[in-house]
């Protein structure tokens, strides 16, 4: 019998939420054949069995969230042994209690006192709850087992263990969970200290014809906190110009028909652009800073390394070309294409969506005349790519027939001003006008 | 504009004025909430300002004077007859409600709150239809309920002119011969007021004993004291049958087995309170109540929908004004987005009888039923100076500990001022105190109070006022 744990899947995840099965229970299943597809808050994975066997039980279903470590699966792959324990997703499932529930708990787990709740002054239970902390598992180190406000600090500074750390949940999460329907946000904790800042509660859409409700996943979500923290924290200005690329369009549809089928070859406009924005970061470094509000410091980062947001058809991920300022634009397209790849098919690792400094994103092929993009938090500025359309324009006098790309570099203000984003913007525009001075000066 | 067309819109709604309601209001208003409070009385207060606690303790307070004057003669002092002016004791007793109502009334228009007159009832999640008032209806964000509890009726007497506590405290008269229907807080309190007033009471409780949620032994000093102020007690009693008479009323009492029959001038019928939850319209939006009528709520006070709060008697838990103030604060502060929660170790029980009544925590019958190795220690007031010194030697203070922890697992007090008494209990109990914490805490001789370390001395073992047992 082999209990399969959800592995560590990288950095800085813990979680993700079953989105298939590849298998059922009693299938037969290969080593290395797909298992499972999980998706994080990086980036949607196939896991592969590790063992080949018969499925003898899956411990969650699509839309669960599991941690690492959890047993998913469970396949008989003929070892010996018995599966022992009731797994730690079981546990934990069990663990989100009923109001009945903590109360149970409470009674049980009050040592050294034969009776009651948790031994702790109001103000310290107050504490606990606003520093989420379970209060139950704190250590106590008063008379009688009383929990202290310093017991409940020291405990919240302790990094917890995942198990534990997944026990306690936000509050408007917590006990009353099975009894009364949560509301994910509590509106009035985020309106708080916003004047006007009003989050009404949802009106009931049933009313005025059918509606369908479905959750919002790992990426969605990860991406409505990226976006809305982003809008909230960082002014953003937009600055907007157009770039004549007929230069450079020719040059490149010329380059891409001789390297068609070479490493690289499918040359798009993007690396050009990744090239012009390298030099232009280069020239002005405070678009490739972060601001630290709490230290009030601006962090400026010597190295280049662009993201780019991708469209997966499961949601948006920003894949990382690091060091493009060493890179040639053959290398920096040949890097995409197998990011891109990797992102769509569900196998980019998680190194490979950290790290980046800037952030270009293009809708181009799929549209727009001019777009404002959302800073990639806690980047400080965003390329925003539309289509290239041949226009007239007025060149000495004449109107003539000339392709534009529509740029936009959405910035943050408190760290750059609108002189800045403009000569960092020119200096692009004129680098794309002309693809000898790409190869001059990027 | 026409009367009776108005629609308003608020933020925060809260059906009930009484004392979770309104407090809801204040704590809500001063932490920047918009709020409509709609009560369906003319006066805010609900039943504990204008039928309730304050009225009661307004009488029992006048009662308390009579018995001291006669008390008096102990010490040397005699006033001779005590002559009570109906009149001025009714209208004082106004006079007192009227001024604290008046008070709410100017600190939630201080704050801003408005105050709207009528019964509402929901229509959809998100708005009230009002009856009997000026107002059409009232749409809000959040909605707290605080409608509180009403008066249960005797079957027995549906259409009879008894008494309910809410009339018997406007005192339309003093009869010869009352009989009180109920041996709670309230039928005992009431009892009390009216055999201080000079009526001959009978009490008829159907449990074989009165104040079934107190410790025995602490009735026990409360029975004795009656049993001299009333006509006769008659616990395990059921009333089967009541008739009006030219006179008053007859009554037929099954007293353990045996069918009495007695005539009386009076009735006062106080067989328990029940949650005003049936006609909110709570079905229209889904909000559901248990057997016993009652909304579970969260420790949050949130009711199975998210943005409907519910506090006070119309909750699950004791029916105590200072329980819904408590709920009240901590609604406001969770619909604030604070991080509060209604996780309260204890709520104090009290009863103004003669001696007080008041207990907080577990009671001793509690342990026992729990099998809990719980230490009970009885500081007896007879051994206490300041209790000699008002006359009084009945009456104990007790605490109940945990013999490993030495934690403080309840308290219960009969004697002179237990009602204040109670809090230092209270406080304990919700801080997590142990014996010592009381013992090595001053207390201030000579007062009551003193009592209170004096049991937890006799508890830890450290008591000097008493001959140790055993060593």
């Amino acid at each position: 019998m082999y209990e399969f744990k959800l592995p560590d899947l990288g950095e800085g995840i813990h979680e993700g939420e079953i989105l298939k099965w590849h298998v059922d229970e009693n299938t037969v299943v290969a080593e290395d054949a797909p298992l499972v597809d999980i998706e994080t808050d990086k980036a949607a994975i196939t896991i592969p069995s590790p063992k080949a066997g018969r499925v003898m039980s899956l411990n969650a279903t699509a839309g669960d969230t599991v941690m690492v470590g959890d047993v998913v699966v469970v396949i008989d792959d003929g070892s010996s042994g018995q599966p022992q324990e009731p797994s730690v997703a079981d546990e934990r499932r069990a663990s989100r209690p009923s109001e009945s529930q903590v109360e149970e708990n409470e009674k049980s787990q009050a040592p050294p006192a034969s009776w009651g709740p948790v031994i702790a002054a109001p103000a310290t239970r107050r504490l606990a709850r606003e520093l989420n902390v379970d209060i139950h598992k704190v250590p106590p180190t008063g008379p009688a087992g009383r929990v202290t406000s310093d017991d409940v600090r020291l405990f919240a500074e302790q990094p917890m263990p995942l198990a534990e750390s997944a026990a306690v949940q936000p509050s408007t999460d917590s006990p009353s969970a099975e009894t009364i329907k949560p509301s994910k946000q509590d509106a009035a904790a985020v309106a708080n200290g916003i004047p006007f800042l009003d989050i009404e509660p949802m009106p009931n859409f049933e009313e005025w014809g059918p509606v369908e409700r479905t959750p919002l996943r790992s990426i969605r979500r990860k991406v409505a906190r990226k976006m809305v923290t982003s809008m909230v924290l960082v002014p953003h200005v937009a600055h907007m110009d157009e770039a004549d690329v007929t230069l450079l369009e020719e040059f490149r549809l010329k380059e891409r028909e001789k390297r068609e089928g070479q490493p690289g070859g499918r040359l798009t406009l993007l690396p050009f652009v990744m090239k012009a924005v390298t030099a232009g970061l280069r020239a002005a470094p405070a678009f490739n800073a972060s601001l630290d509000p709490f230290a009030e410091e601006i962090i400026y980062k010597r190295y280049y390394s662009l993201g780019i947001a991708v469209d997966t058809g499961h949601g948006l991920v920003v894949p990382v070309v690091r060091d493009t300022d060493r890179k040639s634009i053959l290398q920096v397209s040949q890097e995409l294409e197998q990011l891109a790849g990797k992102c769509r098919d569900g196998t980019i690792e998680v190194s490979q969506l950290r790290g980046g400094t800037f952030t270009i994103t293009n809708v181009g092929p799929l549209g727009g005349t001019a777009l404002i993009p959302t800073i990639n938090y806690p980047e400080v500025a965003i390329l925003g790519m539309g289509r290239v359309r041949e226009k007239p324009v007025v060149v000495d006098g004449q109107i003539v027939v000339r392709k534009m790309l529509p740029l936009t570099l959405a910035f943050d203000h408190r760290i750059a001003d609108g002189a800045d984003a403009a000569r960092f913007v020119s200096e692009m525009v004129r680098q794309l006008s002309d693809p000898t001075l790409l190869m001059l000066e990027t | 504009m026409v009367v009776g067309s108005l629609r308003q819109e608020t933020e925060l709604a809260i059906i009930g004025g009484g004392p979770g309601g309104y407090v809801a209001a204040l704590r809500a208003a001063d932490l920047g909430k918009e709020v409509i409070l709609i009560d369906e009385r003319d006066s805010l207060g609900g039943v504990c300002l204008t039928e309730g606690c304050i009225p009661s303790k307004t009488l029992i307070h006048a009662v308390e004077l009579i018995n001291s004057a006669k008390a008096a003669t102990k010490a040397g002092l005699t006033f001779g007859e005590v002559s009570v002016n109906l009149d001025m004791l009714r209208q004082w007793t106004q006079t007192v409600v009227e001024g604290l109502t008046k008070g709410i009334g100017a600190l939630l228009k201080r704050r801003g709150v408005e105050v709207v007159h009528g019964r509402a009832v929901f229509d959809s999640p998100h708005s009230l239809a009002l009856q009997n008032s000026d107002t059409a209806g009232v749409d809000f964000k959040q909605c707290i309920i605080a409608t509180g509890s009403r008066i249960n009726e005797l079957p027995q007497a549906y259409d009879l002119p008894v008494w309910t506590s809410a009339q018997a405290l406007k005192i339309p008269e003093v009869p010869h011969r009352l009989l009180v229907v109920g041996g709670g807080y309230i039928g005992l309190e009431m009892g009390l007021v009216y055999a201080g007033l000079g009526s001959q009471v009978t009490m008829a409780e159907f449990l074989p004993r009165l104040l079934p949620g107190a410790d025995e032994d602490m009735v026990d000093v409360v029975v004795k004291n009656c049993e001299r102020r009333f006509e006769s007690i008659l616990t395990g009693s059921t009333v089967t049958a009541v008739e009006q008479t030219a006179s008053g009323f007859a009554v037929t009492i099954d007293h353990n087995g045996h069918v009495l029959k007695d005539e009386f001038d009076q009735v006062l019928v106080a067989v328990g309170r029940r949650p005003n939850t049936d006609k909110l319209g709570l079905d229209t939006i889904g909000v559901t109540t248990n057997k016993s009528g009652l909304i579970d709520v969260s420790q949050e006070c949130r009711t199975n929908i998210p943005h409907i709060y519910a506090i006070g008697d119309v909750t699950p838990g004791p029916a105590l004004a200072h329980k819904a103030s408590r709920e009240g604060k901590v609604v406001a502060e969770v619909i604030a987005g604070k991080h509060s929660a209604f996780d309260n170790r204890a709520v104090p029980a009290v009863v103004f009888t003669d001696p007080e009544l008041a207990w907080t925590g577990i009671t001793e019958r509690e342990a026992k039923e729990r099998k809990l190795d719980a230490k009970v220690s009885k500081f007896p007031l007879s051994a206490l100076g300041r209790a000699r010194t008002m006359g009084c030697a009945e009456g104990f203070v007790k605490i109940i500990s945990d013999p490993a922890s030495q934690l403080i697992l309840g308290v219960g007090i009969v004697g002179p001022h237990a009602s204040e008494l109670i809090a230092e209990g209270t406080l304990a109990l919700e801080m997590g105190a142990t014996l010592e914490d009381l013992t090595a805490t001053i207390h201030p001789h000579p007062t009551v109070s003193e009592a209170i370390m004096e049991a937890s001395e006799m508890a830890a073992g450290t008591a000097v006022h008493v001959h140790s047992l055993g060593t």
